[in-house]
């Protein structure tokens, strides 16, 4: 493939501006390969968070090309030849150093979600019984690698800046994740609606566009749980339906045996 | 190049992005543009939306509730319409496909994008600072959805039954171009409104245990296998509901001849 050039953000949370460097580009390179080749060669203290490499830990988000994207997955001959390779940190977080961002924020978001909680077991043994059909559905959530390339392309998150009143797509999928458990006794609906902000989603699928494990997060994640609220809060004719039938969580079901034991 | 402040507030339009971002809003402007030009003026005609000779009814005016077709429900126009207001009989009916398609999520995303620039695109910068989407008035009437889709649902079955008596004409049974482009509108448009996000969370998605309910969860799967191609089928039930409008219309108007098949 010969030499490509890299313009690279260098900086900290005060200024930066962008350096270019050039890299030997082999077979089968990827942009994470180009970044440590300039770390090694020509810039040492460049600052690249990763682990992997191989787009299962989600440590090496940035945006290259101004698309949000793994460097470990994005390969340079995927890329215009011949053409400058920007690589960038992600713009929603905090910049620390370099290609580096402080994703802290987005711990601090789970904590704020209900966690998971399940019925009383169904055996004796503290195990539940489950319908495959039944986990498929949030079983594609658990895909999560936590990259936040989701939240960094949200233009909620990345150019309004509603980091307080709104989770982001990463934590939309986490609440759907738990809400739409077979085995979760627990209703976020309301919080979903007031406390993380679902309004604010209008929908514009980048999320599910960047997302490298492939999760269809706004319409499997977000819209249903779009529609969930609707139940609970706009829809008259479901709202009177609760009145006279009371909602039925998958917890209040009978469970199949040994309800005494707990999980 | 000289150090700059972070972080960089991005104007409208500004990316980094090299490929061409600007060609699908580009594409909805002209292709839901054209649609909404195109329908508004059509439904106002209040003429040549039905072809003699055959059973052909545009899909703009079905069902007829008052009309000068054979196909009205109730007769001539009503008499309570004001004199000085052109009537049209589409006027009673397109407020329920128009809500259908403004409020689906599809759409919404789409045309927040193209027509708004709210995003113009992922990762492109945007021309406004304030924001509040769906989460306030007056974007919350969104919410409204799915009532919408129990009308459009009522009209597919409407379509289906006019696709149907398209294959009756003037000497019996027979099948012309004009059935076929009605047909395959009211598959197009079935595709469309049995796969809507709304549909699929009624019929079984609101449920953690789909397992439980055999026939939620069969319809269900046959929504979701409709879904995955929302924005195809939606963009595909556009067109061909506008083309078998233009058709109905031209060969009303002796422009096009319809050709008998069978």
């Amino acid at each position: 493939m010969g030499q490509v050039t890299l313009k690279v953000w260098r900086g900290n949370s005060e200024s930066g501006q962008f350096q270019e460097y050039t890299a030997e580009a082999g077979e089968g390179m990827v942009v994470l390969d180009a970044v440590h080749q300039v770390q090694a060669t020509q810039a040492p203290d460049l600052a690249c968070r990763w682990n992997c490499k191989a787009g299962k830990c989600g440590s090496c988000s940035a945006e290259i090309n101004g698309k949000p994207r793994l460097m470990c997955m994005t390969r340079l001959d995927d890329l215009p030849p011949g053409e400058v390779i920007t690589v960038e940190p992600m713009r929603t977080f905090p910049l620390m150093k370099d290609l580096v961002t402080d994703v802290g924020w987005n711990y601090e978001v789970k904590k704020q979600i209900a966690p998971f909680a399940p019925r009383k077991a169904d055996h004796r043994d503290g195990t539940w019984k489950m319908h495959q059909d039944d986990a498929d559905r949030v079983q594609e959530f658990r895909k999560c690698i936590e990259c936040y390339l989701c939240q960094d392309v949200c233009h909620v998150l990345r150019d309004h800046h509603k980091h307080d009143q709104f989770v982001g797509p990463r934590f939309l999928v986490h609440l759907a994740q738990v809400e739409m458990n077979p085995l979760d006794t627990g209703d976020r609906i309301a919080d979903t609606k007031n406390k993380h902000g679902i309004g604010y989603c209008n929908i514009t699928k980048c999320c599910t566009n960047v997302c490298p494990e492939g999760i269809t997060i706004t319409d499997n994640a977000i819209i249903p749980l779009k529609e969930r609220v609707v139940d609970e809060h706009y829809d008259p004719v479901m709202m009177l339906l609760r009145l006279v039938l009371p909602k039925k969580k998958s917890g209040q079901r009978s469970a199949v045996s040994g309800q005494e034991t707990h999980g | 190049m000289a150090a700059v402040s972070l972080p960089l507030a991005r104007k409208f339009g500004e990316t980094a992005r090299r490929d061409r971002w600007w060609l699908t809003p580009l594409l909805v402007v002209a292709g839901f543009g054209s649609f909404i030009v195109y329908a508004t003026w059509a439904a106002l005609q209040g003429q040549h939306y039905w072809v003699n000779g055959t059973n052909y009814l545009s899909p703009f005016y079905s069902p007829e509730l008052w009309g000068n077709s054979p196909h009205a429900w109730f007769g001539k126009s009503p008499s309570w319409w004001p004199a000085w207001l052109p009537y049209s009989p589409a006027i009673f009916i397109l407020w329920a496909p128009a809500g259908f398609r403004m409020t689906c999520y599809y759409y919404r995303g789409a045309y927040y994008k193209a027509f708004w620039a709210d995003p113009p695109a992922c990762s492109v910068g945007e021309p406004r600072k304030g924001y509040i989407g769906e989460s306030n008035w007056p974007l919350r009437i969104q919410n409204i959805h799915r009532y919408f889709l129990y009308v459009a649902v009522l009209f597919i079955f409407l379509l289906a039954w006019d696709a149907l008596q398209a294959f009756r004409f003037a000497d019996g049974f027979g099948i012309g171009v004009g059935t076929l482009v009605l047909c395959v509108n009211v598959v197009l448009l079935a595709g469309y409104t049995f796969g809507c996000h709304s549909l699929r969370h009624l019929v079984g998605g609101r449920k953690d245990c789909l397992s439980e309910s055999p026939g939620c969860k069969a319809m269900h799967t046959g929504c979701s296998a409709l879904n995955r191609k929302h924005g195809l089928w939606a963009w595909m039930s556009l067109f061909s509901v506008m083309f078998a409008d233009v058709y109905v219309r031209l060969c009303s108007m002796g422009i096009w001849k319809d050709i008998r098949l069978i």
